[in-house]
């Protein structure tokens, strides 16, 4: 594999570090400049992780190294493919949310609007830092950041209820994190080294025994970023947060970079051949099943539709996981495309609900009786996105879920297919019902005054990622060939390239 | 063997000028402050000229009077001593050059005298650090000390009863120690490390030897404060004024530290502590009582200078479990732990130390709305806290992910998940101070809430409050943003710390 040495990578997720101090430092007074920093920050971060993507299709790697930290170890970044996937979806869909999240802010006339975009930065920078992370330990300094930088975030409104969700919020993560501290320390001593490879680097270091008792930590550490049932909590709870916050971190950003974390040690640390060595494939492809369909059920139950789609992104990332530990190519490569399919419609239905709070102040699913009238660009949005969920054609969502399907048969794991089908019906079960309610229902206790949508800086991006949903369900390669590089994933991962 | 006059110098600048500090005070008042601020200078160069004599040529030394060891005493420079120097030194330069702004105001007319004593506890720190000679060492130990009652006692209300309570203890402490180093004198006939070095290994199965040991780690846990025997630190350190335990906290205890080390690497042969006697299991559980006692006795206080105390007595219980590890990890994570934590607690009680200065609570629940009045301080408290906790990329991070891994090489799980646990325990401290400062609205004098009277907003009652706390003079401010910015970077550049310094302060055969 060749190696490219550049500066690229740093300066991709530098950009954003840069901007948080330029944003801290201009400052309220002059919010159209702080606010221009962000735009030019997300655009200049997305050319420069765009213009990686040709060299990654090639094959070939880009690395930047900087200091050695210890024996073996250094603060190295290193772009394939996998961290170019998760790069491009994230500074993708930072452009939209900036443009969002000034129309949410400015709309709701939010407090501590410079820590708000100041925190968002960074946060972008921790995750584009997880994205290109070469090794394990560099994975952990952005994770952390990633995890500090969304506190305040969480904790935004101030009231009694937003501080104790972002406690809950750091109680949950920083848990987690002791958790991969130790794994990491654990993995270093039995190898020496914490280098991501293709196809894993633990293989033949440690006693089975050892490496499943490592393997479920690491899981438990970083499964909690990802939600993974039982240390999903945290996330319904972080809904409190702003919904630009919602949107980008908890459906995109933080949650995927749980994901993302899961998926280097599945597929970069211990590797597909150890795994199905160890049956531990089957074992975490069982326990993201049960996340998957009990999360649907759960989801059916919730009121409030930040929290219903709270529960409905916990499903969609364990299918992720699910996919991933099928360890068949297919539902590997079905998986990694989910984390983009996913990103735009989840990012879509919460920039709807966001909306609706915005104009109308309601939260709850049983108060949008008739909402569709009188925004019909949103809630025709949140129905496109709604659907592309449970793998409707002609939605990016159908794709994922048909490799999906297809890597369980590929795995010979028939009772897969069936929990993915499973979860597609519960995915209709609680959505149909609000796409059925605000279009055909009327109104109760609310006089109906015509067309009455968000201003235009909510809208665009609304529906944008709406019709991106669709795009990338007839296109999966437009514009940076998501689908190439997830499945330029699965081979390398699987050595069949 | 290389001689150089830097150790000497280190010792002797700061010692004459703690004396002339007081004639010039008397004379002209303005002239103690640049004066002490050149003599920590002094000693701040002379320390990077010696890392530099140490890292180009290897261990340094000097003979006091030209005379040979071991009947003269000579000071030797290895890298550990090296690096610890450096630390002492530069953080006494950046809490003097803060000193002046608190002690001026504090204590007018009484300056020269304050300065004085402040010089005098630096010369005592650096004198054990330098010194290659447990008799010398003792009575540097005994300079500072006394210089540190006398500075503790100068504090608010409690400061004097407190102060007696830690002499008493220290003097038992500096007893326990003198008495050490009194029974080694008697079987080996020597008080040169270097010398001790060679003759106590035949010596090993002496009991006086065994009393010896017993009584010399017993003397320095009271100095560095190791559960239990930790005692006198919250209240000394608590009712000390602003800088002194600035400069006190941080320093004593990791130079205490950096002496347990010195005995049980150099003086004792590494293989007495963790094989001929229990040593190492010892320090290893009384590190990690120490780390959660400390942390849960932080959780109780109210008081935020007090809970800092208690914090301190924490992260010497990590040093002491680095230790007791007994391996090349563990005790690079404590020696790391020495620079890093000595940086982390400067800038915290600088901090403290600076938001009294203005008039700001020390009691936390009244810290709500500081980040407005002091953005930096707090942007500062905020990466220090971090690196308390652990948090990567700051330095905290790096010395804990050490001695984790000094846990899992000696497959003690159990103190690994110490070390975990507590990371939490201090995220729970922190975090919550965090929150105060950051997310609850300002209250005014009498308490109440004024968001709940005035909803429109965090800018007006600010400008409204009675007492107006805005950002600390430069002198105090620009320490405590170097320290914070030093907290940030020593973590990534742990590598070519520990590459280019603190693995040769290890003896190799670890």
């Amino acid at each position: 594999m060749e190696v490219v040495t550049s500066f690229k990578p740093l300066l991709a997720l530098s950009v954003s570090a840069i901007a948080a101090l330029l944003i801290l430092l201009t400052g309220e007074r002059r919010r159209n400049l702080r606010e221009g920093w962000t735009f030019a920050a997300a655009l200049v971060k997305f050319f420069i992780v765009v213009s990686m993507i040709p060299a990654v299709l090639d094959g070939k790697v880009i690395e930047c190294s900087l200091v050695q930290l210890f024996p073996g170890v250094s603060l190295q970044f290193r772009v394939d493919a996998f961290g170019l996937f998760f790069a491009t979806l994230a500074s993708f869909l930072w452009m939209a949310t900036s443009a969002y999240s000034i129309g949410y802010m400015r709309g709701l006339r939010s407090h501590a609007q410079t820590r708000f975009f100041f925190c968002f930065a960074f946060a972008l920078h921790g995750a584009l830092g997880i994205a290109f992370a070469g090794n394990l330990f560099t994975l952990f300094i952005f994770y952390e950041i990633l995890t500090v930088s969304t506190f305040p975030l969480v904790a935004h409104k101030e009231t009694g209820e937003a501080i104790s969700g972002g406690r809950k919020y750091l109680a949950y993560l920083l848990s987690g994190a002791a958790l991969v501290i130790f794994s990491m320390g654990v993995t270093y001593s039995l190898t020496g080294t914490l280098d991501f490879k293709s196809g894993g680097f633990l293989q033949g270091h440690g006693s089975d025994g050892l490496l499943r008792v490592l393997f479920a930590a690491f899981i438990l550490g970083f499964g909690t970023k990802a939600a993974l049932m039982p240390l999903h909590e945290w996330l319904p709870t972080a809904m409190v947060a702003p919904t630009p916050v919602s949107a980008l971190l908890h459906a995109v950003a933080v949650v995927k970079a749980g994901v993302f974390c899961v998926l280097r040690v599945i597929l970069y640390v211990f590797g597909p051949d150890l795994l199905s060595g160890l049956h531990l494939g089957i074992v975490l492809a069982s326990f993201a099943s049960l996340t998957v369909l009990l999360s649907g059920m759960l989801a059916l139950a919730q009121d409030n539709l930040k929290r219903r789609l709270a529960f409905s992104t916990i499903n969609n990332l364990a299918i992720i996981i699910l996919g991933a530990s099928l360890l068949s190519p297919s539902a590997i490569t079905g998986g990694i495309f989910h984390i983009a399919a996913h990103g735009f419609m989840k990012i879509t239905l919460f920039f709807a609900a966001g909306a609706i709070y915005v104009k109308t102040h309601l939260e709850k699913v049983s108060e949008l009786d008739g909402i569709g009238k009188s925004m019909p660009i949103t809630m025709a949005s949140f129905a496109v996105a709604a659907l592309g969920i449970a793998g409707i054609p002609p939605m990016a969502g159908f794709i994922s879920k048909w490799y999906l399907c297809l890597g369980s048969l590929e795995a010979g794991q028939i009772v897969f297919l069936f929990v993915l089908l499973g979860s597609a019906l519960l995915d209709i079960a609680y959505f149909g019902p609000i796409i059925y309610h605000s279009f055909f229902k009327k109104p109760v206790g609310r006089q109906h005054c015509g067309l009455d949508e968000a201003s235009l800086w909510m809208v665009i991006p609304i529906a944008a990622c709406a019709a991106l949903s669709i795009l990338f369900g007839i296109f999966p390669n437009a514009f940076v060939h998501f689908f190439d590089i997830a499945s330029l994933v699965a081979k390398s991962a699987l050595g069949t390239n | 063997m290389i001689s150089s006059p830097f150790p000497v110098l280190i010792i002797v600048v700061p010692l004459i000028s703690a004396f002339l500090i007081v004639i010039a005070g008397l004379i002209k008042k303005s002239l103690c402050y640049p004066l002490m601020i050149l003599s920590l200078s002094a000693s701040v160069l002379s320390s990077l000229a010696i890392l530099n004599d140490v890292l180009s040529h290897g261990t340094v030394h000097y003979r006091l009077g030209g005379w040979p060891p071991p009947w003269g005493i000579e000071y030797v420079i290895d890298h550990l001593n090296a690096f610890v120097a450096l630390i002492v030194s530069a953080i006494s330069l950046l809490i003097g050059i803060s000193a002046k702004r608190m002690v001026e105001r504090d204590f007018p007319g009484k300056s020269a005298y304050v300065y004085c004593l402040f010089v005098l506890q630096v010369t005592g720190l650096l004198g054990i650090v330098v010194t290659g000679d447990v008799f010398n060492l003792y009575v540097f130990l005994e300079i500072a000390s006394i210089a540190g009652y006398a500075l503790i006692a100068i504090g608010e209300d409690g400061a004097p009863f407190a102060s007696f309570n830690y002499m008493i203890y220290g003097t038992i402490g500096a007893c326990f120690y003198l008495l050490g180093v009194g029974y080694l004198y008697i079987v080996t006939g020597s008080l040169n490390m270097a010398d001790l070095s060679k003759l106590l290994p035949g010596l090993q199965s002496s009991k006086v030897v065994l009393m010896a040991f017993a009584f010399l780690m017993v003397g320095i846990a009271v100095k560095m404060a190791l559960f239990p025997l930790h005692v006198w630190l919250p209240d000394a350190y608590t009712y000390a004024p602003s800088p002194v335990s600035a400069l006190v906290a941080p320093l004593t205890t990791k130079v205490g530290a950096y002496v347990m080390i010195r005995i049980l690497l150099t003086v004792f042969p590494p293989s007495f502590f963790i094989e001929t006697v229990p040593a190492a299991l010892l320090l290893r559980w009384l590190g990690g009582f120490a780390v959660l006692f400390g942390c849960i006795f932080a959780l109780a206080q109210t008081d935020f200078k007090r809970m800092l105390g208690y914090v301190l007595i924490a992260e010497i219980g990590y040093i002491a479990l680095g230790i007791g590890f007994g391996n090349r990890n563990g005790l690079t994570g404590s020696i790391l732990h020495i620079l890093n934590d000595g940086l982390m607690m400067a800038s915290l009680f600088l901090i403290v130390g600076a938001i009294t200065y203005k008039g700001g609570p020390r009691k936390m629940a009244r810290f709500t709305g500081l980040h407005g009045k002091m953005p930096l301080t707090m942007a500062a408290f905020v990466v220090s806290a971090l690196s308390v906790v652990g948090i990567p990329p700051t330095c905290g991070f790096f010395s804990k992910w050490y001695l984790v891994l000094g846990g899992i090489d000696s497959k003690q799980w159990l103190f690994v998940a110490v070390l975990l646990a507590s990371s939490l325990l201090n995220a729970i401290l922190f975090f919550r101070v965090i929150e105060k400062a950051y997310f609850e609205p300002s209250m005014d004098e009498q308490g109440v809430d004024r968001k709940a009277l005035n909803p429109t907003g965090g800018q007006q009652n600010i400008l409204s409050n009675k007492v107006k706390i805005d950002e600390a003079p430069l002198t105090i401010l620009i320490p405590i943003l170097i320290m914070a910015a030093g907290v940030l970077s020593v973590g990534l550049l742990s590598g070519r710390i520990v590459s280019g310094i603190i693995r040769f302060a290890i003896p190799a055969h670890f």
